[in-house]
């Protein structure tokens, strides 16, 4: 039997520490099938095939752009040697806690993964990094990889084979924008976190500027399955340019936040209404934000909450489904304080790098704080839209751009309650 | 000195990295400083820079860089409450006005035995769980979630006795 059910209703394939109790202990995990993948892989497979297993499986990177994982894995540098694995822990983005869950439930799976993308990759030196607050999840981790290493799991010669491989965690100290893959890699290699002009892309220049395959933590639990039942299993679940399962963080405005995974290509209704029980106090839905504090503001109307949950059916309304951090607004909400919110976030995390994000961040965030405490006037409003308009598509890394997204689509979808915030400045 | 102090440490530290890559070690060393004296000091980072064959200066921004890293002495315990726009939506900015309220500080301040700083940080992935805080001392630190005004001041308190009975002696369950 498979140590991974198919999908059906309150199974899991990535928490499955919610239906098998101490998962997180590593006999635990090999009573249920623990390391025969990683075993499998290095023992009867080429790394070749294994990235041909990932392609075919159709998974998209789980950290926020979607972009496919076996292709990722396929460019690597053949030429250039060592090869590393860095796993993306830095789980930043306001509205998002699903690595998180991973990490403390079923840590295993997780580590299996890197393993098997090290393999695939024939790279024999892994990193995590982790957000500094992560302090004790890392410290849990390093207990785990020292596990392996007494089982023979991980260390030289695995199974018997010439491949060996090892993991180590590394603690970041507070910076959102060392999320950014190559923020993170300057980061691990002991310099200031900020985002590397690209191209060379990683897998031809990453970490210490050899090639690399930076992976979110949610991707990486994606593969231990994909590898054991195969890609044709794997793209029975979710939509056909969006497969898999997907782990939604739900928080904001609604009467169960937490973790749900469902299938990609699960509605926003869905989600929010069955799973999340709805919205509480007798209030209604007025927005949603999908992809965190990052994300533009969706009119929370039918259309939009029968919406799939995928890479494709967001962007047609306008967003984006980024980590899948879905932040539920309701009628009480003035967008002009929401957006106040998101400007200080991304006023303090910009890192300086570039002058439109540095200055506009700034701009942005004195703009709001008026427009937010009733002291603005329509020629604020409309400055404002004009300081996010010109930040569009001159910054080094998304980070510009998405500080932006919540300003845009607040004044443009949300109009009304701008109106309302300048008319309680004539009042004042 | 550090490197007496912590032979071992360092050695196990700088064991993660390629030898001609020993700089990344950089992060790990500050921690290392950081969790012994709760900031890093100008001497430490001359200390540090040694070890990896990198300058004073380079070591100093990479402390200023980083929101986790103090180059100032603060309280011995900073209670950092999330109150970014999930734990907003949730009632964390009145948790952390009525707490700070409740201290006598303002968001910020320390409190006059010089034991609690208070101050807002933005989302540390615990959203579904506001209000929540981590309380941070040296490297130490650790999530309260499911807050209420009344379970912090309990926390701020049983804190409060125990650094009265212990001194300067840090907490073993801060470190595992
Ligand atoms: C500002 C910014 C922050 C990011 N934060 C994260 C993060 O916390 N975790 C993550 O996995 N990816 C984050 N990303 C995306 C990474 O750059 C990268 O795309 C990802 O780690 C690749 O892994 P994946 O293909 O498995 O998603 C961020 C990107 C940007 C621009
Ligand atoms: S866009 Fe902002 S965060 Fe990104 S590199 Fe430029 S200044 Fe830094
Ligand atoms: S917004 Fe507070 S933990 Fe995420």
């Amino acid at each position: 039997m498979s140590k991974y059910p198919a999908g059906e209703n309150n199974s899991y394939i990535l928490l499955r520490q919610r239906a098998i109790p101490d998962l997180d202990n590593l006999d635990i995990y090999r009573q249920h099938g623990g390391f025969t993948v990683l075993e499998k892989a290095i023992t009867s497979m080429k790394p070749d095939e294994v990235i041909e297993v990932v392609k075919g499986s159709g998974l998209r990177g789980r950290g926020g752009a979607g972009f496919p994982t076996g292709l990722k894995w396929s460019f690597i540098d053949k030429d250039n040697w060592p090869h590393y694995v860095v796993a993306n822990a830095d789980e930043s983005e306001p509205g998002t806690f699903k690595d998180r869950e991973i990490m403390e439930g079923n840590p295993y799976q997780f580590l299996e993964g890197i393993a098997i993308c090290a393999y695939a990759i024939q790279s024999s030196a892994a990193y995590i990094y982790l957000r500094g607050e992560f302090w004790q999840i890392s410290a849990n981790l390093d207990r785990h990889i020292e596990a392996l290493g007494v089982a023979g799991l991980l260390g030289d010669n695995l199974f018997g084979s010439d491949y060996s491989l090892h993991i180590y965690t590394h603690l970041g100290a507070g910076a959102y924008i060392c999320g950014e893959e190559t923020a993170l890699l300057e980061s691990m290699g002991g310099k200031l976190g900020q985002p590397r002009l690209r191209p060379p892309f990683p897998p031809s220049f990453g970490l210490f500027g050899k090639p690399t395959v930076v992976n979110n933590v949610e991707t990486l639990t994606n593969v231990p399955p994909i590898v054991e039942r195969g890609a044709e299993w794997y793209r029975t679940m979710g939509t056909e340019k969006s497969s898999g399962p997907k782990i939604f963080s739900l928080s904001g405005r609604v009467s169960r936040p937490g973790n749900y995974e469902l299938p990609l290509g699960t509605t926003f209704r869905e989600l929010i209404y069955e799973h999340g029980g709805g919205i509480p106090n007798g209030r209604s839905i007025k927005a949603i934000m999908a992809a965190g504090a990052s994300s533009a503001l969706i009119v929370a109307n039918d259309e939009a909450l029968d919406t799939p949950m995928d890479y494709e059916s967001v962007p047609a309304l306008g967003a984006q489904l980024g980590s899948a951090s879905v932040i539920v607004i309701d009628d009480s909400i003035s967008i002009p304080w929401l957006i106040n919110k998101t400007t200080h976030f991304f006023k303090h995390e910009s890192c300086g790098k570039c002058t439109p994000c540095r200055e506009g961040t700034y701009w942005m965030m004195h703009l709001t704080d008026r427009i937010a405490n009733a002291n603005a006037t329509q020629e604020d409003v409309a400055l404002l839209h004009a300081v996010a308009s010109q930040i569009r598509g001159k910054c080094l890394c998304a980070l510009g751009e998405f500080s932006i997204e919540p300003v845009l689509s607040g004044i443009e979808r949300f109009k009304a309650d701008f109106d309302t915030a300048v008319s309680e400045t004539n009042n004042n | 000195m550090l490197a007496e102090k912590y032979t071992t440490e360092i050695q196990t530290i700088l064991a993660k990295y390629p030898p001609e890559e020993r700089r990344a070690a950089v992060m790990p060393l500050l921690y290392l400083v950081q969790r012994d004296q709760l900031y890093v000091d100008r001497h430490s980072m001359s200390e540090i820079a040694e070890i990896l064959g990198i300058s004073t200066t380079e070591v100093a921004s990479v402390v200023g860089f980083y929101s986790l890293y103090y180059d100032q002495p603060g309280g011995k315990y900073r209670i950092q409450v999330c109150t970014d726009l999930p734990c907003a939506l949730r009632g964390a900015e009145q948790f952390m006005e009525q707490l700070c309220q409740r201290l006598g500080i303002k968001p910020g301040e320390t409190t006059s035995d010089g034991l609690f700083t208070v101050e807002p940080v933005m989302c540390l992935a615990s959203c579904d769980k506001a209000p929540m805080f981590q309380v941070q001392s040296g490297g130490g630190l650790a999530y309260y979630e499911d807050q209420t005004v009344e379970n912090a001041l309990a926390l701020i308190e049983q804190l409060r006795t125990e650094a009265a009975s212990k001194g300067s002696a840090k907490r073993k369950d801060e470190y595992e």
